[in-house]
């Protein structure tokens, strides 16, 4: 799969920083407003206990998972709907070619949904001659753009007001100057005719609540409610980690979800789904087809640490704090989930050899853990995964080699303190550039100072 | 009876920031604290178990404990060395001996403040403003916030509003060498959003290296100095 590249991450990130400046302005100004609305919305609630709930309700669903998704698939097929176990994105995907061609259908509207993305459904759908539409304005604008989502909630996040008004007068012919409110709805209105035509909704899905085969949606714009309503048929790919066990549990995780990721008591439009239409229903689809995809999960599940990553909500609050993230936005990750999550889930779900270098894309400053709504050790995690790559071989070998000889160093204070003395006369402006680790910290940053005598040497000649 | 200090001085602070340690001396001394400095003191471990070379920091955390093992206290003028040592030796070595070691462990300031429960140092700052960079160690494992600032500000200082003062400045050990660009945007975020000072500070000497080397690859001006030197100058001496 092309669009892979986690390996990429260091010249990719480099290469945003140094040819599209805009776009550290643009993600930073609004992960930064993100961030404060998170932050009023944490306040005003005992966030604590809630995060405390939050963590509990969805750790006690992953270790009763077996239980909870077959609780889950009996009340949905209880309610009408049919229900695909899918091990693999290729099984996932596959759901759809069945309903393409049984109904023939040539366009589907889309709900925005990170898993569609992980799956490629896009991609597939147009290998299987059917149009498919992002309806969800952020999804839409990179849709037309022809790229991937930057940012969890905040799809077109990286992009500018000015990139916006350029694209909508050029694809819907709307003035340069435009208002953001005109540029809304002049996709409104494109958007409006493409609900109607479509034969196939497909959406995602926020939580799936197992005693009543509930699925929960959170959004804003009502892009959501119409594609899961309106269309015949209705997909939904769910992650089998969006198990939860009861309905009245989602009344507190549709909230703090909400607050986490945008800084708001509730999603504007919350749809729980019940099934498809029954006789006395004048709106739904005729078939609510629920996918339930694990295409890595249970391998993630089955570390002993990481698996903590799978309480995820998706919220981005730690996209929007973290200060690596907020240099260069998700692009340069490679993948669908970016950001300090991203860097921790990605080992698990594609592998760690695959997702390297991202657990080293953080500077550990722990910005993140202080934010996720669900408690994941987010830092710790990244720690993790920087540990069993250093286990199974996959760290540089100049930096295991180092590392080892650092230690041996640091075991022997003459040694150690001969090679200090080294470090303090090394015309570092010079030969510095050309050392594995001080190259790139001089490519940087001017060459550090370092002190005229070490400290050891001033305590032995004695202090004042 | 007074009590009785291990100065920790750290890897980088040793060769980088000499004068500053020897500033805690004298502020230590100062202030009745009977300090020695064991001589079989190297570093804490922490570049290695930042990039995961566990088994490294292991045996680093290990000739820490002996080198420290008779410490009543053992304060360092570095947050991040410190929070190595109270929050990750304790599962790293799993020994009694090194939660005890982390039990007696103190960051500069907090020693200070929270054990010596100094409210002032002196006004010898009087008239200076001072941006506080936050450590990101110093600040979410260690919970010190309010101790460097409240010295600096009992000593006379202005320390000024920052947008960015508690963000990370990029430094993350080796993270600055693996990822350079991105770790310097971060050291620009940092810097850009600066306010009109007379000196900027922290706790921290890798992230003073960071920012001071940024400063100057971009020529910037700006004064970096380590916090030690700074609380010292509070005194007056």
């Amino acid at each position: 799969m092309s669009r892979v590249n986690p390996g990429g991450y260091r010249e990719a990130a480099a290469a945003t920083l140094r040819d599209e400046p805009d776009v550290r302005d643009s993600v930073g100004s609004a992960t930064r407003t993100f961030d404060a609305h998170r932050r009023t919305a944490y306040g005003a609630i005992d966030v604590e206990r809630w995060r405390d709930w939050a963590r509990d309700v969805k750790s006690h669903a992953l270790t009763h998972l077996d239980d909870y998704l077959e609780q889950a698939e009996r009340a949905l097929l209880d309610r009408g709907a049919q229900v695909h176990w899918a091990e693999t994105a290729a099984d996932a995907l596959g759901v759809l070619d069945a309903i393409v061609e049984r109904r023939g259908v040539r366009s589907a509207v889309k709900g925005k949904s990170m898993l569609s993305e992980e799956l490629e459904v896009n991609a597939h759908l147009e290998r299987l001659g059917v149009r498919p539409v992002e309806t969800d304005l952020g999804e839409y604008i990179i849709q037309l753009l022809g790229e991937p989502p930057s940012h969890i909630v905040g799809p077109a996040i990286h992009k500018s007001l000015e990139d916006c008004r350029r694209l909508f007068h050029d694809r819907l012919g709307t003035p340069l100057s435009a208002e953001p409110d005109e540029l809304a709805a002049a996709a409104r209105h494109a958007l409006r005719a493409e609900f109607l035509a479509a034969d196939l909704g497909i959406s995602g899905g926020n939580f799936l609540a197992a005693d009543t085969g509930t699925l929960a949606l959170i959004e804003n714009e009502g892009n959501i409610r119409l594609s899961t309503s309106l269309p015949p048929v209705h997909v939904a790919f769910v992650g089998i980690e969006k198990v939860v066990p009861r309905f009245t549990d989602l009344a507190g995780l549709l909230q703090l979800t909400a607050r986490a990721a945008t800084g708001q008591p509730i999603g504007n439009f919350v749809s729980l789904i019940q099934g498809p239409r029954r006789s006395d229903e004048v709106d739904g689809p005729e078939e609510f087809h629920v996918v339930l995809v694990d295409n890595g999960r249970t391998t993630l599940f089955a570390d002993d640490i990481a698996w903590e990553a799978l309480r995820c909500v998706r919220c981005g609050a730690c996209l929007n704090i973290c200060p690596v993230y907020r240099q260069t936005g998700g692009h340069a990750y490679g993948w669908t989930y970016s950001g300090p999550i991203g860097s921790i889930i990605s080992p698990g779900l594609l592998g760690l050899e695959e997702a390297m270098p991202l657990p080293n894309a953080s500077s550990l400053c722990g910005a993140c853990t202080d934010v996720c709504p669900v408690r994941i050790p987010i830092h710790e995690l990244l720690h993790h995964w920087r540990e069993e790559a250093v286990a199974e071989g996959l760290a540089p070998r100049g930096e295991a080699f180092g590392s080892r000889l650092y230690a041996a160093m640091a075991t022997r204070p003459g040694a150690f303190r001969a090679g200090g003395g080294l470090l303090r006369h090394t015309p570092w402006p010079w030969i510095g550039r050309s050392l594995p680790v001080l190259g790139g910290w001089l490519q940087e940053r001017a060459a550090p100072k370092p002190s005229r005598k070490s400290f050891l040497k001033l305590w032995d000649e004695g202090i004042e | 009876m007074s009590v009785r200090v291990s100065l920790f001085a750290t890897c980088v602070a040793n060769e980088f920031f000499a004068e500053a340690c020897a500033d805690t001396v004298r502020l230590l001394r100062h202030l009745g604290v009977d300090l020695d400095v064991p001589r079989a003191q190297t570093c804490c471990g922490q570049p290695s178990h930042n990039s995961g070379h566990v088994e490294d920091a292991r045996r680093m955390a290990a000739h820490t404990l002996d080198a420290f093992a008779d410490a009543e206290y053992v304060v360092l003028p570095s947050g991040s060395c410190a929070a190595m040592i109270r929050a990750v030796y304790p599962d790293l070595i799993g020994t009694d001996a090194a939660r005890a070691l982390a039990a007696r462990t103190y960051e500069l300031t907090q020693f200070l403040v929270d054990v010596l429960a100094v409210e002032s140092l002196g006004d010898g700052l009087r008239g200076l403003r001072i941006a506080y960079h936050h450590g990101c160690h110093a600040l979410r494992e260690l919970g010190v916030e309010r101790q460097p600032v409240h010295l600096l500000r009992a000593s006379g200082a202005e320390v000024v509003a920052w947008e960015a003062d508690q963000e990370c400045c990029g430094f993350g050990g080796l993270f600055s060498a693996k990822m350079p660009e991105v770790s310097a945007a971060m050291a620009d975020r940092k810097l850009d959003t600066l306010p009109r000072v007379d000196v900027l500070t922290s706790a921290d000497g890798g992230c003073l290296l960071q920012l001071d080397g940024r400063s100057r690859m971009r020529e910037r001006g700006i004064s970096v100095r380590h916090l030690a030197h700074l609380l010292w100058s509070a005194t007056g001496r």
